[in-house]
C-alpha cells in the first residue's frame, strides 16, 4: 500500500511517500507563488526518488497553508493534526509538540497515539516564527542555514529588548554599529524567537516529551535556544521540516486501510 | 520670563520657547543617533530663531523617552503627563487625547480639570505607531503626506489579514505585484492604522471632546478612518502643530514652576 502526505507551507513544499508503514521518499523544495505548481513539482521528485510513478499512490492526503491548491490529493487535514501524527511516529514518547514554521508557530499537546488533544497557535505576529529569522538574516546578508553554526561561535550573551521584529531590525542594526559579534547578535535573536514561542506553548502545559518540528527545528542554535527557553529536554527528530507531510501521508495510510476494511466488512456481510 | 520644553522622541525632537504663557518659537528636527545630540540641536535652533541663549531660559522641561540624557534641562516629565498637558492647553475642553508617535501609540484619559485619570500605551509592537505607515509608505514609494492624502480617492480600500507590520507589509507588496490602485492600497493602510488605535483608545473609554496629537494626526487619511472606527469626531488641532503638544506640555509645566503657581 502506498500513501502520499503533501505539505505546501507559505515559504516550502514538503511530500512524503508510505509503502506499508515506512518511507519511501521525502521532499522539500521551496514554495513557489502558485502552490499549485509547488504541489506539483514537490510531489514529481518525491516519486521519482521513490522509484515509482504517480499512480502507484493510492492515496494522498494535503495539508498546509496552500492545501485547498493541491490538484492530485484526495482528501485534506489541518497542519495542526498532521504535525501531532508525524511527531508522535517519529518520536513515540512525544506528548508535546512545537513547530515552528516560516509564518506561524503552534505548540501541540497530544496523546500516545498521535492524536491531538489542545493546541496553540500564533500566524498573527511575527514574532516567534521563522519569518523573523529570514528578516534578520536577510538585513545582515547570511544565509539563513548559517545562522545556527554562527550562533555556536557566540562568546559574549546579548538580549534583545524588542520582541517585536519592525523594533527588533532597528535594535540590531545599532548592535552592528556598535560593534558587536555578528555571532553575539545571531545568538540573542535565536533566544528571542525561542522566547516568544515558549510562551504561546506554555499555554498548553508543555508535557515530556517534548519535540521541536518545522523548518526552524534544522537551526541547531533555535533549537537549543527553545530547550533553554521551556526548561526542558527536547528531542531531536531526522528530519523536522518534513514533519506535517509525514502525518498527512500517515492520515492517508489510515484511511486506506479503513475503507479497505469497510469494503470487507460489506464483502462479508453480503457473502453471508 | 521664557521657559522651554524639549520633546526628545524616538523619529523626531521638538523644542518649544514660551514667553508669557505664549509660543514664540518652536522647531522640529528629525532624531539623532544620540538623544544629547538631538536635544542640543533642536533647541539650538529654537534658541537662535528666537534671539536668545540658553541662559534666557529660566526653566526648561525635557519629555520623550530620550529625556533623562538631556544636558539643559531643569526637570523631566513623563511624556504621558506632557501630552496631557499640551492638549488640553491647545483644545481646553479634551477629555481624550489620542498620541501617535514613531514608535509607540498612547491614549490618555482626564476629567473637566485636566487630570490624568487612566491612559495606555503601547511600545511593544509596531503596528498602531507611526513606524507602521513609514514601513508601509517606504514599499509603496510615498512619503508619508502622499499616503496620507491619497486615501481620500480610494474606492475599494484593501484590508488586511493580520495587523502585523511585517505581514501587512508582505500584503501591501502582493497587491502592488497585482497591479491595486495605490489610493485603494493607501486606504487600507490608514484603515489598518485607525482599527488597531482604536482598539487601544476604546479599551480606556472614550469621552469626548477627543483630539489627536503626534506626528499622525497631520495625516487627515488616518484621522478620517479613525472617527469612522470609533464612531466619534476627533477635534482638529489648528492653533498649532499637534507634533509639539508634548514640548508644549513640558514648556507649560517649565511655566508654572518658574511663577511658582498654577497657570
Amino acid at each position: 500500500m502506498i500513501t502520499a502526505g503533501c505539505d505546501i507551507g507559505s515559504l516550502t513544499a514538503k511530500a512524503v511517500i508510505l509503502k506499508d508503514g515506512n518511507m519511501l521518499a521525502s521532499e522539500v523544495i521551496l514554495a513557489s507563488a502558485q502552490p499549485e505548481r509547488s504541489a506539483l513539482e514537490v510531489i514529481r521528485r518525491a516519486v521519482k526518488k521513490a522509484g515509482i510513478t504517480i499512480e502507484d499512490i493510492e492515496y494522498c492526503v494535503g495539508t498546509g497553508y496552500g492545501r485547498k491548491h493541491i490538484p492530485f490529493m484526495n482528501s485534506m487535514e489541518s497542519e495542526i493534526i498532521c504535525h501531532g501524527r508525524g511527531a508522535v511516529w517519529q518520536v513515540p514518547s512525544a506528548r508535546t509538540v512545537v513547530d515552528i514554521g516560516g509564518q506561524d508557530a503552534k505548540a501541540i499537546r497530544v496523546d500516545e497515539k498521535g492524536n491531538v488533544e489542545r493546541y496553540v497557535y500564533n500566524d498573527k505576529c511575527a514574532s516567534g516564527t521563522g519569518r523573523f529569522l529570514e528578516i534578520v538574516a536577510d538585513s545582515l546578508d547570511i544565509k539563513l542555514d548559517d545562522m545556527g553554526a554562527i550562533s555556536g561561535r557566540s562568546s559574549e550573551k546579548l538580549t534583545l529588548s524588542n520582541q517585536c521584529v519592525i523594533f527588533a531590525e532597528t535594535e540590531i542594526i545599532s548592535l552592528v554599529n556598535e560593534g558587536k559579534e555578528i555571532a553575539d547578535i545571531i545568538s540573542a535573536l535565536h533566544q528571542a524567537v525561542a522566547n516568544r514561542a515558549a510562551s504561546l506553548a506554555r499555554g498548553i502545559l508543555v508535557a515530556p516529551d517534548a519535540v521541536m518540528t518545522g523548518g526552524v527545528a534544522k537551526n541547531s542554535g533555535m533549537f537549543s535556544a527553545l530547550e533553554r527557553a521551556l526548561g526542558v529536554k527536547l528531542h531531536r527528530v531526522d528530519n523536522p521540516q518534513i514533519n506535517g507531510a509525514l502525518g498527512a501521508a500517515i492520515i492517508a495510510m489510515d484511511t486506506l486501510e479503513l475503507s479497505k476494511k469497510k469494503v470487507e466488512t460489506v464483502r462479508a456481510v453480503a457473502i453471508n | 520670563m521664557f521657559v522651554a520644553g524639549c520633546d526628545v522622541g524616538s523619529l523626531t525632537s521638538k523644542a518649544v520657547i514660551m514667553k508669557d504663557g505664549k509660543i514664540i518659537e518652536s522647531v522640529i528636527i528629525k532624531s539623532k543617533a544620540r538623544p544629547w545630540e538631538s536635544a542640543d540641536e533642536v533647541m539650538g535652533m529654537a534658541l537662535s530663531k528666537a534671539g536668545l541663549t540658553i541662559k534666557d531660559i529660566k526653566r526648561c522641561v525635557g519629555t520623550g523617552y530620550g529625556r533623562d540624557k538631556i544636558s539643559f534641562i531643569d526637570e523631566a516629565v513623563s511624556e504621558i503627563t506632557c501630552h496631557g498637558k499640551g492638549a488640553r492647553w491647545l483644545v481646553p475642553s479634551v477629555k481624550t487625547v489620542i498620541d501617535i508617535g514613531g514608535q509607540d501609540c498612547k491614549a490618555i484619559r482626564m476629567d473637566d480639570k485636566g487630570n490624568m485619570l487612566k491612559f495606555i500605551t503601547n511600545d511593544k509592537c509596531a503596528s498602531g505607531t507611526g513606524r507602521f505607515l513609514e514601513v508601509m509608505a517606504k514599499v509603496m514609494n510615498l512619503n508619508l503626506d502622499e499616503l496620507g492624502e491619497m486615501s481620500a480617492r480610494s474606492k475599494h480600500p484593501i484590508s488586511f489579514a493580520s495587523a502585523c507590520t511585517v505581514w501587512a507589509q508582505a500584503d501591501v507588496i502582493q497587491h502592488l505585484n497585482d497591479k491595486v490602485p495605490i489610493e485603494d492600497i493607501a486606504a487600507g493602510v490608514n484603515n489598518a492604522m485607525a482599527s488597531r488605535m482604536s482598539t487601544l483608545a476604546n479599551s480606556i473609554g472614550l469621552e469626548s471632546d477627543v483630539c489627536m496629537t503626534g506626528g499622525v494626526a497631520k495625516n487627515n487619511g488616518v484621522v478620517n478612518a479613525l472617527e469612522k472606527h470609533l464612531g466619534i469626531r476627533i477635534k482638529r488641532i489648528r492653533r498649532e502643530d499637534p507634533q509639539i503638544a508634548g514640548a508644549i506640555g513640558a514648556a507649560l509645566f517649565a511655566m508654572e514652576k518658574a511663577s511658582g503657581g498654577v497657570i
